[in-house]
């Protein structure tokens, strides 16, 4: 009896495993071993570690590698920031609560394709509304694609406005969570606003920062919709990320084995932030 | 109301009128003539000559057609696949349950778009590339989907299988008759996520379509909004707009809906 069930067990999870097997694992293990092959034009391809090599010449690599850092590094912190300012603030009994949570949220639902064309108006240089505002005010325009040292902060600009709302979602159903005798409480010990934040909600609201932390550096690091739209990478890959430089690398440049190369970094990033996920921060967090 | 309870509600409102901004300037400049795209006055007509001009510079109307295609072939296939692997791996006892387990929840990690060079290649292979199976391929098997499902099938009462096995029924009618109508609101829950994402989905589609016969919205859109086009602002964000209207107004209309399935699949 228990040969058949683990029989029809196997049998209900073939479509699953069969489906993850060609589309998850196996791609998985041939890019790590096509990252030992080197194309030559006209022969089999030879093996060789002069891929990994040339990854640390490759100075637009590095270039990539500093700009999704400093990318993450401000993205995340900024929008789990707003995320939960909007999430305390819809929780709270403001005017029009509804109304909030609707345009806090919208960002998330559309397209990023879709929102970059309306924000690459904003950013271009003669008429765009920036610009536009800017003269108003009697200030001179800046070029914000176009110039190197704006080109990366102008597509945070347009990542914060788009994944804040997302995040917030998460805090409000964790601040819906939270038992009110702990506020009758606080309100009984006479402990002020600021306090009650910092010792009571915020330790509540540690378990769903952690939640939203992982999937906001995920997202810095797999969402370059963005970058097709506003500025291709540039100028002089100025607002490069990873994730986009393996799809020039291999659809643009034609160099599949170092695409493969440049997706096992991208690996092994995402394993890096699995261990710490589960392992570190897994056991400071003050569960309930 | 006090100087804080003001505060507070006018930085709220603020900040929500600067969220919606992009959206309410897309529908200035699709509703009236180009040249005031970028001047603001009350005078301006109304017209919908945008829209016509958007209509008839790209095939929206496919895009859209394949957009929905796409959208629902990917759902459907996974609830079907997910359903069963979560089954399997909530309510039977079997050798390497935990290792199968950790397996999927892999992929929650490694994404699809992670691996688009490879599964090209695959996809390639099997010379499918440019159809809507190509662009679903991928996503059938979604962790994210097992793993919402399996938490869902465990807290069902194990009282109600045995009673249905007592009737007489095998695993497949066990599992259509008694669990999937009781975990319900985590198809649906899972279903809004599962449309809002593909709805949206870039990349992907974007390096295994070729022509219009697959293409989906989003990438139709990049190529009609890409500045080489030459196409100006208003249109440009008029085929935003149409692009975006489907799943904007379903948002509107099922907003509670959207927002306590994103809640709970968050919690999960």
């Amino acid at each position: 009896m228990t040969h058949n069930r683990n029989f029809s067990a196997w049998f209900l999870m073939l479509p699953a495993l069969v489906l993850l097997f060609g589309f998850t694992y196996l791609p998985t293990i041939k890019t790590l071993w096509y990252s030992f092959f080197v194309n030559v034009p006209g022969v089999q391809p030879q093996a060789s570690l002069d891929n990994y090599r040339y990854l640390f010449d490759d100075e637009v690599l590095w270039q990539v590698l500093k700009n999704n850092i400093i990318y993450t590094a401000i993205t995340v912190p900024t929008s789990i920031i707003l995320a939960l300012l909007m999430a305390l603030w819809v929780n709270a009994k403001l005017r029009g609560r509804g109304i909030l949570r609707l345009a806090y949220f919208t960002p998330t639902i559309l397209p990023m394709i879709a929102v970059a064309n309306i924000w690459l108006f904003f950013y271009s240089p003669e008429i765009g509304l920036l610009n536009q505002l800017l003269a108003f005010f009697g200030y001179d325009g800046y070029n914000w694609l176009g110039d190197p040292n704006l080109a990366l902060y102008s597509l945070m600009a347009m990542t914060v406005w788009k994944e804040a709302g997302f995040f917030m979602i998460f805090y409000l159903a964790a601040l819906q969570n939270i038992n009110t005798t702990l506020y009758q409480a606080c309100a009984i010990e006479g402990a002020g606003r600021c306090y009650q934040f910092r010792r009571v909600v915020f330790p509540l609201l540690m378990p769903t920062t952690l939640f939203v932390l992982v999937n906001a550096v995920l997202n810095a690091f797999k969402l370059v919709d963005h970058l097709f739209i506003l500025t291709k990478g540039g100028p002089n890959n100025a607002s490069n990320l990873l994730l986009y430089y393996i799809y020039e690398t291999a659809f643009s440049f034609l160099d599949n084995s170092y695409a493969a190369v440049l997706t096992v970094v991208m690996l092994l990033i995402l394993l890096v932030l699995a261990v710490v996920q589960f392992g570190v921060l897994e056991k400071r967090v003050h569960y309930r | 109301m006090n100087v804080r309870t003001f505060f507070s509600t006018a930085s709220a409102w603020l900040l929500a009128l600067l969220w919606i901004s992009p959206l309410l300037y897309a529908f200035w400049a699709a509703f009236h003539p180009s040249e005031y795209a970028t001047q603001f006055s009350l005078s301006a007509p109304f017209t919908f000559e945008q829209f016509e001009r958007a209509w008839q510079q790209a095939p929206f109307m496919r895009y859209m057609l394949n957009t929905i295609i796409i959208t629902l072939l990917i759902l459907a296939c996974q609830l079907v696949v997910c359903t069963l692997a979560a089954y399997a791996l909530a309510r039977m006892r079997f050798r390497g349950r935990g290792v199968v387990f950790a397996l999927i929840l892999l992929q929650l990690m490694v994404v699809p778009e992670i691996l688009i060079v490879e599964n090209y290649q695959t996809l390639a292979s099997l010379s499918i590339i440019d159809t809507y199976w190509a662009v679903g391929l991928p996503y059938f098997a979604s962790a994210f989907g097992i793993f919402l499902l399996r938490q869902t099938f465990m807290t069902v009462p194990q009282d109600l299988e045995n009673a249905a096995k007592i009737e007489g029924c095998g695993l497949l009618r066990i599992i259509w008759s008694v669990y999937v109508p009781l975990a319900k609101p985590t198809y649906f829950a899972y279903a809004l996520v599962s449309i809002s994402y593909h709805w949206n989905n870039f990349l992907w589609p974007l390096v295994i379509t070729n022509t219009s016969s697959s293409r989906p919205l989003t990438v139709g859109l990049a190529i009609f909004g890409a500045p080489e086009s030459g196409v100006d602002w208003s249109v440009i964000c008029a085929g935003t707009l149409i692009s975006i209207a489907p799943l904007l107004i379903v948002f509107l209309i099922f907003q509670r809906h959207f927002v306590q399935s994103f809640m709970q699949a968050g919690i999960k």
